[in-house]
């Protein structure tokens, strides 16, 4: 499905390259020895480097260049050997330098490519390049009416700015495309993609144009959306505003814009349009970053298995359909879930249970995987019980939400609880009997051609062993013992 | 004279090893000179009683038989660039008023390490940008050679007020700052030792930036020997600095042999100026005549691409100033000048907390970096920087060092040459081909203009061959024979 | 080769381009420099300005073509440090040079630096 825009001049296609800030996993900062922790007390993780204090020198730290190649390597991209920082010169007070250190001409990643799955197929979207850079400080206006307060804590952190080709084409792509370079950071350990924390931050870049046409129509830049919700609904409400202005016979001013999530709208960040003028050139105070081959091809060997090769396995190697296995691979935790409960045996059960029964109790207190009530463990477990007949999957639901709500071992539960499928034939058989004995209306109208009461039948055994009945089983009996009767 | 103030560091270093006297007595001795000398306006921040402290620790330590190095007691002054952890350091700018570092540049920390005590911060032009001590803060430096026409001279920059303290006998030796020649010409001016290390011999690292690709730490001494010695209590590889050079360091005094036969040194004929002053082409001559006398031999070089290093220096060097000063903003330190906006606090602080030549450089810098013109402006010098470089690697292939005059004059008066910027930048015309390319090079008294003032003569070497301009520089010296001494001595005397 | 005085004006002459810094280029600078000029000051830095770029104007003279910039005047690897974390936990450091500090309700000093109000 085409995401067009219907206006009344026809209908509209939507453009979208997006600019994603993610913050390094590092201890130290990019430059500095300070913390990166999140959430500490105002300035008390700020090294005399990141304050910008006079004669203080930057040293780069040698994680950071690392998790940016490895990064790097998990979008398929090309690596490059010889990196330049150079200085991003403007002022403003949450950056102490009067510049931001950062990769400009030269960056460490080029050209790259990210697969979506959409529900219509599989959508590459190129990576045009990363680079690393310099996190900026935290100016808080709300703290006095006449003046900003400055925190430095995450001036110096190191971020990785990943920029996409303007390939995505409606704010669906756009969130798939969030969440699957979110999902491989993590897969990674380069970025938590903590979004609330602001390790992960989203420029969206949007135009518009009829459909058909071949050049790309005048972008605005909406800044730093925390949520990937946020995104796909700031895009929306942008394409669906620039289409409006051409249809009034107006043109779209390129010009950066933010998300107010509280209206939905996105308004002009900028009153008047200053003219930026970076005055890039390269620092100084560092040299060019050379790497070796050996050391990209060593962090290469080093890389885990990344979604779409964990996600082939799943369907290869499980049966797992392919729908479900892109479920269980969005994010790291789960998969890891999904391959200890897929241990009890049977896969394709381990991926039912997960995505209908765990996700539900999980959704309903917007848990995630790690915070779930039932461990893998004792997910298993209970799927083992489904395989080997001890319980039917009715008897299973009601053992699952014991599990969650009480929590234990499931076998100790149907133990306990007496839940233990009744697979003793003479036992149902004599049940059988005694019904038919006890319902003649009903066994003859079975024995008149109408085949839909065994249902009837099927019910009262079920409710007489409290479910305990195999159905199956039950089932069987019933029709030789009605159809030879 | 033949006071404790007149001695050399190396004679200071054997009189108190001797106990001819304490490390207590040479710093008070150099404490009330500093203060019988505060008309030459040498020093921002005077540190008496931090200098007596450290003397007194050193005479402890050498009475355990411990002294730290061979400048172990030894009264310096530093220029006021270096951050001293409980000392103010200002840059000679009125925006680092009141800026206390709560830390040590390694450059100072190595001195003081080494036992050396300091007397105080010395005047330098405001960041360094200067080469006539005129555009500090806190006032012009006056060059303690004088002459019978009561004018004061300028003792050269930026590193004026460490030149002036050493030329005045108010410390045995300095510790100065070159970009573009801001150890070497003050010397020159005012008849003492300036020598510039390799770039990168000496952490970056605490020292208040100019220019980050061609500062660089080195020490103003009043004989070459000093200076070799001075130079190895400020050398180090740092950590800290990402520039600095993991390097082997010699024992530079050891390389003082006086031996230079056959050494092969490069005379580079485009550094023979038209119309330069007849007394520095004649004392260039001299010093070729001692190196041969000597057992070197002379060779006319061509180095054509040096007539654009003074120009190249003009863009590389204000570039990087303007981002490197854009720190100075008044929110994390020192001056704040308030306005009613952001932008207005920015620029109100800027606009008076630094002085005109800064400003200017800035305005230059932040000119040639931006949009449309930073590929015709800095990336065209920072071509000409790899063609002057290239051209230096050329020539010391067939030459050990070359020898040219430090300034095209002697130390004007203070008043002159100050209408027009770019006559002002000419001062630098030989000493910044070595600073772009990062490049050893030393200032050595070579003798007197036809008026009476020092002329210095420079060397430069190959990177980290620090020991050849040390021996050359010795045999200049002795050569020369520099016995004259300024004019104010003779007045404090 | 200039030197001071005669041959420099010389060498001016001697420019067939002559580059013009006016004063609407001068605001320019100062204003992304956050340097606030005067009136006069305008009109002196436009005539400086002017005067020093048509001295560095004789850099045009070189064909550098096939020339690389000069990326490092050292020529050795860029170290890196190790990912420790030890600096940086110690607020006072870094504020007790502020020239401005925020305070709370009883007049002791808050842990920030602070600017006039940044409009959003």
């Amino acid at each position: 499905m085409t995401y067009l825009i219907e206006g009344e001049t026809g209908d509209w296609e939507v453009v979208i390259g997006l600019e994603v800030h993610a913050q390094i996993i590092s201890k130290a900062k990019l430059f500095s020895s300070a913390a990166t922790e999140f959430g500490a007390e105002p300035n008390s993780q700020v090294s005399l480097v990141d304050a910008a204090m006079p004669g203080m020198l930057p040293v780069i730290n040698e994680v950071c260049i690392e998790q940016a190649v490895r990064t790097g390597l998990g979008l398929n991209a090309k690596i490059n050997l010889h990196s330049v920082f150079e200085r991003k010169n403007y002022f403003y007070p949450d950056l102490p330098q009067g510049y931001q250190i950062s990769q400009f001409l030269e960056p460490i990643v080029g050209e790259g490519v990210i697969t979506l799955d959409m529900p219509e197929g599989p959508r590459d979207i190129g990576v045009e390049r990363l680079h690393m850079e310099q996190d900026a400080g935290k100016s808080l206006h709300d703290q006095d009416p006449k003046r900003t307060f400055i925190d430095l804590n995450r001036s110096g952190v190191a971020l990785m700015e990943i920029v996409s080709k303007p390939d995505l084409r409606s704010p669906a792509e756009a969130g798939t495309y969030m969440r699957k370079l979110r999902a491989i950071m993590r897969y990674l350990g380069t970025c938590d993609g903590n979004m609330e924390q602001g390790s992960l931050r989203c420029d969206a870049n949007v135009s518009v144009r009829p459909v058909g046409e071949k050049e790309l129509r005048t972008r605005t830049e909406i800044k730093n959306i925390n949520s990937v919700r946020f995104v796909m609904a700031a895009i929306e409400y942008e394409a669906e505003r620039q289409v409006k202005i051409y249809e009034d016979g107006g043109s779209v001013v390129q010009e950066t814009r933010l998300y107010d999530a509280n209206k939905g709208e996105t308004w002009n960040m900028r009153s008047k349009e200053e003219a930026h003028d970076y005055r890039y050139f390269p620092d100084p105070d560092l040299l060019p970053v050379d790497l070796t081959q050996e050391f990209v091809d060593e962090i290469k060997a080093s890389l885990p298995e990344l979604p779409d090769a964990k996600k082939q396995r799943f369907v290869n190697d499980f049966g797992v359909a392919v729908d479900d296995a892109a479920t269980l691979v969005a994010d790291k935790e789960t998969a890891d879930y999904f391959e200890a409960v897929a241990e009890s045996g049977n896969a394709k059960l381990a991926a039912n249970w997960i995505i209908q029964e765990l996700f539900a109790v999980l959704n309903k207190d917007s848990l995630g995987i790690a915070e779930s009530p039932v461990s893998s463990d004792d997910l298993g477990k209970l799927v083992g019980l489904i395989a080997d007949n001890t319980i039917s999957g009715r008897i299973a639901k009601d053992v699952f939400e014991v599990m969650v709500t009480e929590g234990g071992d499931p076998a100790q539960i149907v133990e306990n609880k007496g839940l233990k499928q009744i697979t003793d034939t003479g036992e149902i058989e004599a049940m059988i009997d005694a019904l038919i004995n006890d319902n003649p209306d009903q066994t003859q109208q079975y024995r008149d051609g109408n085949t839909k009461v065994t249902g009837w039948f099927v019910g009262q055994i079920m409710k007489a062993t409290g479910g305990k009945a195999n159905p199956q089983m039950v089932n069987e009996l019933l029709k030789k013992k009605l159809g030879l009767g | 004279m033949n006071s404790l103030t007149d001695l050399t560091i190396a004679r200071s270093r054997d009189g108190l090893d001797k106990g001819d006297f304490s490390a207590v007595e040479l710093a008070e001795a150099h404490i009330a000179a500093v203060e019988a000398a505060r008309d030459l306006n040498a020093f921002i921040t005077e540190t008496p009683e931090l200098a007596l402290e450290r003397a007194m620790a050193s005479d402890e330590r050498r009475a355990k038989g411990a002294a730290a190095s061979a400048m172990d007691g030894i009264p310096i002054a530093v220029k006021d660039l270096y951050c001293t952890d409980g000392v103010a350091t200002t840059a000679g700018s009125h925006i680092l008023e009141d800026f206390t570092p709560p830390y040590e540049s390694t450059v100072t920390q190595n001195l003081k390490e080494a036992g050396a005590v300091m007397l105080g911060k010395t005047n330098m032009d405001e960041f360094a940008m200067g080469s006539a001590n005129i555009t500090s803060y806190h006032g012009n430096v006056i060059n303690p050679w004088k002459l019978d026409d009561g004018k004061d001279r300028v003792p050269g920059g930026s590193s004026g007020g460490s030149a002036a303290a050493v030329a005045g006998h108010l410390a045995l030796g300095g510790a100065g700052s070159d970009t573009g020649g801001s150890i070497r010409q003050p010397a020159s001016f005012s008849g003492i030792v300036g020598m510039k290390p390799t770039y990168g011999r000496c952490s970056r690292w605490g020292m208040v930036a100019f220019a980050s690709s061609l500062d660089q730490a080195g020490p103003m001494t009043r004989t070459v020997e000093d200076a070799a010695i001075m130079l190895q209590s400020m050398v180090s590889h740092d950590k800290k600095d990402s520039t600095s050079v993991d390097q082997s360091i010699p024992d530079f005094a050891a390389a003082l042999t006086s031996n230079i036969k056959d050494l092969k040194v490069g005379v580079p004929k485009e550094y023979r100026l038209d119309g330069m002053p007849g007394e520095i082409e004649t004392l260039w001559q001299q010093g070729i005549e001692w190196l041969k006398a000597a057992g070197a031999e002379p060779v006319e070089i061509s180095l054509p691409y040096t007539k654009y290093a003074l120009p190249t220096y003009y863009i590389v060097a204000p570039a990087e100033a303007s981002s490197n000063l854009a720190r100075y903003d008044g929110v994390r330190y020192g001056l704040r000048v308030e306005g009613d906006s952001l932008d207005e606090m920015y620029e109100n602080t800027r606009g008076q907390g630094f002085g005109a030549e800064v400003r200017r450089r800035i305005m230059i810098g932040t000119y040639v970096l931006s949009a449309g013109y930073y590929d015709a402006y800095y990336v065209k010098a920072m071509k000409l920087r790899t063609l002057i470089l290239q051209e230096f690697q050329q020539a010391f292939e067939g030459v050990d060092v070359m020898l040219t005059p430090t300034a095209p004059s002697p130390a004007f008066a203070i008043g002159e040459k100050m209408d027009d910027p770019v006559q002002m930048y000419l001062n630098d015309v030989f000493t910044v081909p070595a600073s772009l390319a990062g490049l050893p090079a030393i200032s050595v008294p070579g003798g007197l203009s036809d008026e009476g003032l020092p002329l210095g003569l420079h060397l430069i070497t190959k990177p980290f061959d620090e020991e050849t301009l040390f021996r050359v520089g010795g045999v200049l010296e002795e050569a020369a024979n520099f016995t004259a001494q300024p004019s104010y001595l003779e007045g404090v005397a | 080769m200039h030197i001071p005085g005669d041959s420099f004006r010389r060498l001016k002459n001697h420019l067939t381009r002559v580059k013009v810094v006016d004063k609407a280029t001068v605001l320019n600078i100062a204003k992304l420099a956050r340097i606030k000029v005067s009136e006069s000051e305008t009109e002196n830095l436009a005539g400086e300005l002017t005067n020093i770029f048509d001295w560095i104007e004789q850099l045009n003279e070189v064909n550098t073509d096939n020339v690389e910039p000069m990326t490092s005047v050292v020529a050795m690897a860029m170290p890196s440090r190790t990912d420790e974390v030890n600096d940086g936990a110690d607020a006072e450091r870094v504020l007790q040079n502020a020239p401005d500090r925020p305070a709370d309700a009883q007049g002791n000093p808050l842990a920030f630096y602070v600017v006039p109000k940044v409009v959003e």
